[in-house]
């Protein structure tokens, strides 16, 4: 076979494999959406799941997973942050540095079925949060944090070093001119990143199921005093979120329309993580072309 | 003390610690303070898993190779039987065969898009590798349950559950871990290395094979252990579609089970403090060993590509 034979054989290969990638995911939302959606109305959305007969929704759990992921938020953003300012401003060349940044590594390699044991031992077993949202939020802010660092990390990095020098020639502070100069510039990157990472929160669910729990109690939804024990906004309440809810009906589902539901559930599922990809994108876009005034 | 007195002491005070001094040390603190966070998080996660995870062999319940290498998993028979051979093997077979069959497809990926086509590549291709790693696992691993596991069952012998489906929707999952791992290198290749190879009269082909291939192995080969990784330590999506039955697998197309899906199946249904439940932590620290031991393998990887 001459050279030139290979080059084209090869070359059809890539790009027929090229090709075959994009049918797989062409497939694969087309299949849930086309089986998923016909499933999908406002009913479905709003009602309660119904264990053995047919026409149960995925209200709570629908709720559930947003509460959960606005909970999760509030405590990895802040933390998030502020390691990821040490990482990229305070953090020395030493050995210290290089043990953190391993720490980092590791800590987002683990499986998050791990975190969710470590959760069921120490947030529901030793901190007493029983099966519950707080505990569901804090396993979940061990899988996100090392990514929220590392998204911090690289976008105060990219912020131009001159700047900085600027900010710190004029006498300001370390931290003011982390505050006030570098971290409006590293803005569009972070919150691009969040969102990026709060779609991987919100469709995580090997993580809740011993710790947020696999069942959710009644929920009143005109009582939101988050210290009832009702109420849809009492942290420490068990909740099962839609994508536990997905797996937990593929498993021992009892419903007649147990797959009807399932497949329901999950092109609502993977609609709010492509929302929260295109909208992390589009806001990204946005937000930087008005920074820095370009077109 | 007479106002005047009063007055210099507040503003030594102030002199010795301004305002900018004072908001450097809450700044430096607060970061400390997150930082500190981390480690203590990664400290306890491994104390608290070891501790329960070491229980079993301490006690001199069951014995470390008796776990690794027994192939009866039967915790209710008398005496109860803890070999966790089925799930190693079912768990290490889905992740290399995931692997293998990714690993090709994200380095075409990754060729096309770095040198093919790198207009088509960044406009559709780069999205849709960005799409399938957006997708949660469950919904993976529904896909699975309802059209390969019946499409297996159709096709082939068996009831469509195994190792085969495992592998299927797990080289899926990891497929874009591979593929922006090898982007990334290729396109951080060496400027001039691909024109010279054009101008000593070699085609596209022969750049891509004898070049570009080796000169990033180790680059692609950090992408693949962090796809086996991340399928080794999958557990639902596998869980739904592997069938959970306890033996050594013969066959591809035969029910089996992997650590992580056992953990899944069989934690929930067991009484905290039992021989059965802390044996399932110990195979937690067995996952996190693994965790470990890919960590170090990226590592040293990561230490070669860049030489």
């Amino acid at each position: 076979m001459s050279a030139k034979t290979a080059d084209r054989i090869a070359l059809s290969v890539i790009i027929a494999v090229a090709g075959i990638i994009m049918l797989v995911l062409a497939a694969l939302l087309g299949y849930l959406l086309y089986r998923g959606l016909s499933h999908v109305s406002w009913h479905f959305l709003t009602s309660v799941p119904q264990p053995f007969r047919k026409g149960g929704g995925i209200g709570p759990q629908l709720f559930n997973s947003l509460f959960l992921l606005v909970l999760t938020m509030i405590i990895t953003i802040p933390l998030g942050i502020g390691a990821g300012i040490y990482m990229s401003e305070y953090a020395k060349p030493n050995r210290l540095t290089n043990f953190i940044r391993l720490v980092v590594e590791v800590l987002s390699s683990f499986p998050s079925i791990v975190v969710g044991l470590f959760g069921l031992l120490v947030f529901v077993n030793l901190f007493h949060l029983k099966y519950s949202l707080a505990a569901g939020a804090l396993a979940l802010t061990v899988f996100n944090l090392p990514l929220m660092v590392r998204v911090t990390e690289q976008a105060l990095r990219s912020v131009p070093q001159s700047q900085k020098e600027a900010g710190l020639a004029l006498g300001l502070s370390r931290w003011k001119t982390i505050r006030s100069i570098m971290l409006p510039m590293a803005f569009p990157a972070i919150m691009t990143g969040t969102i990026l990472a709060a779609g991987r929160v919100f469709g995580e669910a090997a993580a809740l199921l011993f710790t947020a729990g696999m069942t959710t109690p009644r929920l009143d939804f005109t009582d939101w005093n988050p210290f009832h024990s009702t109420s849809p906004l009492n942290p420490f309440r068990p909740a099962e979120t839609l994508a536990v809810h997905i797996w937990k009906i593929n498993a021992e589902g009892r419903a007649p329309d147990a797959p009807e539901i399932a497949a329901g559930a999950s092109a609502v599922l993977i609609i709010i993580v492509l929302l929260f990809n295109f909208g992390a994108r589009a806001l990204g876009r946005a937000i930087y072309r008005k920074f820095t005034a370009t077109k | 003390m007479n106002p005047v007195k009063k007055d210099q002491a507040a503003g030594n005070r102030r002199l010795r610690f301004p305002k900018h001094i004072r908001e450097e040390w809450y700044g430096r603190v607060y970061a400390y303070f997150c930082v500190t966070l981390l480690i203590v998080t990664i400290v306890s996660i491994v104390w608290f898993i070891a501790s329960k995870g070491l229980n079993p062999f301490l006690s001199g319940a069951v014995s470390v190779p008796e776990l690794l290498f027994g192939r009866t998993w039967s915790p209710e028979s008398e005496p109860p039987l803890f070999g966790a051979l089925p799930f190693l093997a079912g768990s290490i077979s889905v992740s290399l065969l995931a692997a293998v069959l990714a690993a090709p497809f994200g380095f075409c990926a990754a060729v096309f898009m770095t040198q093919i086509a790198p207009k088509v590549g960044r406009r559709f291709l780069q999205p849709a590798i960005e799409l399938l790693a957006g997708i949660p696992s469950v919904v993976y691993g529904f896909v699975g349950l309802s059209v390969i596991v019946p499409f297996l069952r159709n096709n082939f012998t068996g009831q469509g559950f195994g190792i085969l489906a495992g592998t299927l929707v797990l080289s899926v999952m990891i497929l874009p871990t591979i593929t922006s791992i090898a982007t990334d290198a290729l396109s951080n290749l060496q400027a001039g290395l691909k024109e010279g190879s054009f101008a000593l009269g070699a085609t596209r082909w022969q750049t891509i094979y004898r070049l570009i291939l080796p000169t990033t192995f180790p680059s692609l080969l950090t992408g693949v252990v962090l796809g086996i990784s991340r399928a080794f330590g999958e557990a639902l999506a596998v869980q739904m579609v592997i069938g959970n039955a306890p033996h050594v697998p013969r066959s591809l197309l035969e029910s089996a089970a992997t650590l992580t899906s056992i953990i899944t199946l069989e934690m929930g249904n067991t009484v905290g403090g039992s021989l059965h439940n802390n044996v399932l932590w110990s195979l937690a620290l067995i996952l996190l060993i693994m965790t470990f031991l890919f960590v170090f393998t990226v590592r040293m990887l990561e230490r070669r590509a860049g030489r």
